[in-house]
């Protein structure tokens, strides 16, 4: 590990970015993914695990607030989570093991970055906002601008993420979660889909699209979405899509699966979920 | 030379005072610093259980917790799960269902067990296979693990 200078313990939301405008900090919260790379970057680790301000789920208007140190357990168990987001609640059941979810945050699921992360297809496909604060100020982006490359954010290095904003979703919203892998635990997914919209006369309104493990980064479909736009989820019209989804995926090959096996994966749970979808 | 820290943390209803290099885990603190090696090492990055403890009460993989992180937190490890090894039920039915062969990854699936067994003390056998699917074992197939849990839980089959 690269030599740590410096390790600090911020009190507040305000002392932690105050240490983050002082230079280069690896920023420590349940440590699942942290404690694995083997080059700390920067002369700081700072700990905010313990960060008040960054725990806890509320409803307000029409927005929930995940802190960015809610561990992935909390997200499972959370009723409100289950009741207007299902299709978050559904992507930490399978997430990882017991242990992992006891400890592991969902603000540094979303700053690993990884294009398998399990809560980001979910994320994308409720059109979730980041909140990152600096010493200076406060802003909030598209979690589908967030992601630029395995490992890479748009976080300025000044800024913190302190919190994962979801629109509530409207009337009639239906999504739905598949992972693939070669078991259910523990397991990076070969790849991972994520289908939401509002279902109306057997089609999907404002449907959202997201792809894990086919593209450098967690992936907003946006040609699969406007393939849906308007069709029909008959035999036919879900081909059409299924077809659309499996030419706009450009995956690698690697350990746990061929490029290949993989664009077959997308054409084939594309339609599974579709399927799914226009039965609720 | 590494950063190091001082910190304070209850082990096993103990006060304990450490100093640790701020970027080492707990398993290692726990094994190689304070000689408590029922916490076994099966792969240092949690996919095996092995080294499974209770942190602040809730289960996690002590590869994973770095050790600086302690600090003021409540620890146990399985050698303060069993102080009294004879009269403890889950220790026992391990024994008594064939839950243990080699006994490498039993520390951790002990540990484990005594996560699911307190957030669900009725937890069904599919409850405890889903619990200890971060837990691997490499001889008893699992089923014995399983009938040694469901044994000790409340549920009715």
């Amino acid at each position: 590990m690269t030599d740590i200078q410096s390790y600090q313990v911020p009190a507040s939301l305000a002392e932690a970015t105050a240490i983050l405008a002082n230079g280069d900090v690896s920023i420590l919260a349940g440590g699942t993914d942290l404690m694995l790379q083997k080059n700390l970057h920067g002369g700081t680790l700072m700990n905010i695990r313990r960060l008040e301000e960054l725990h806890g789920i509320q409803l307000s208007g029409n927005t929930i607030r995940i802190g960015a140190v809610t561990t992935i357990t909390k997200i499972l168990e959370s009723p409100l989570i289950e009741k207007h987001l299902p299709i978050l609640h559904e992507a930490t059941n399978h997430f990882a093991s017991v242990q992992i979810r006891n400890a592991g945050t969902i603000g540094g699921n979303i700053c690993n970055a990884s294009p398998a992360g399990d809560t980001l297809i979910p994320l994308l496909v409720l059109d979730a906002q980041v909140e990152l604060a600096s010493a200076a100020d406060t802003r909030l982006i598209p979690i589908a601008d967030f992601f630029i490359a395995p490992g890479k954010t748009s976080r300025e290095p000044g800024e913190l993420l302190t919190a994962i904003h979801i629109p509530q979703p409207a009337e009639g919203f239906v999504a739905c979660f598949e992972k693939f892998g070669s078991r259910p635990a523990l397991d990076i997914s070969t790849v991972s889909i994520g289908i939401g919209g509002i279902l109306q006369d057997s089609k999907l309104q404002a449907a959202r699209v997201a792809f894990g493990a086919v593209a450098p980064i967690p992936l907003l479909a946006k040609k699969t979405m406007a393939a849906i736009e308007n069709q029909t989820l008959d035999v036919d019209g879900i081909q059409t899509i299924a077809t659309a989804a499996r030419d706009e995926v450009n995956p690698i090959d690697d350990v746990r699966a061929s490029a290949w096996y993989r664009k077959e994966l997308i054409h084939n749970l594309t339609r599974k979920v579709l399927q799914n979808v226009a039965n609720t | 030379m590494s950063l190091t820290r001082e910190i304070n943390f209850t082990l096993n209803g103990s006060p304990v005072k450490v100093t640790v290099p701020v970027t080492m885990n707990t398993l290692t603190l726990l094994r190689e610093q304070l000689n408590l090696t029922g916490t076994k090492y099966g792969c240092g990055e949690g996919e095996c259980g092995a080294c499974t403890i209770l942190m602040d009460g809730v289960s996690v993989n002590a590869c994973l917790m770095f050790a600086v992180d302690c600090d003021g937190r409540q620890l146990t490890t399985v050698e303060g799960l069993l102080t009294d090894c004879d009269s403890d039920p889950l220790r026992n039915a391990f024994v008594e269902k064939g839950g243990v062969q080699c006994g490498f990854c039993s520390p951790g699936m002990m540990m484990q067990a005594t996560h699911i067994l307190k957030q669900n003390p009725n937890a069904d056998r599919e409850q405890i296979q889903r619990g200890l699917e971060g837990n691997l074992c490499r001889c008893t197939g699992y089923k014995k693990i399983v009938d040694a849990v469901a044994s000790v839980s409340k549920h009715e089959d």
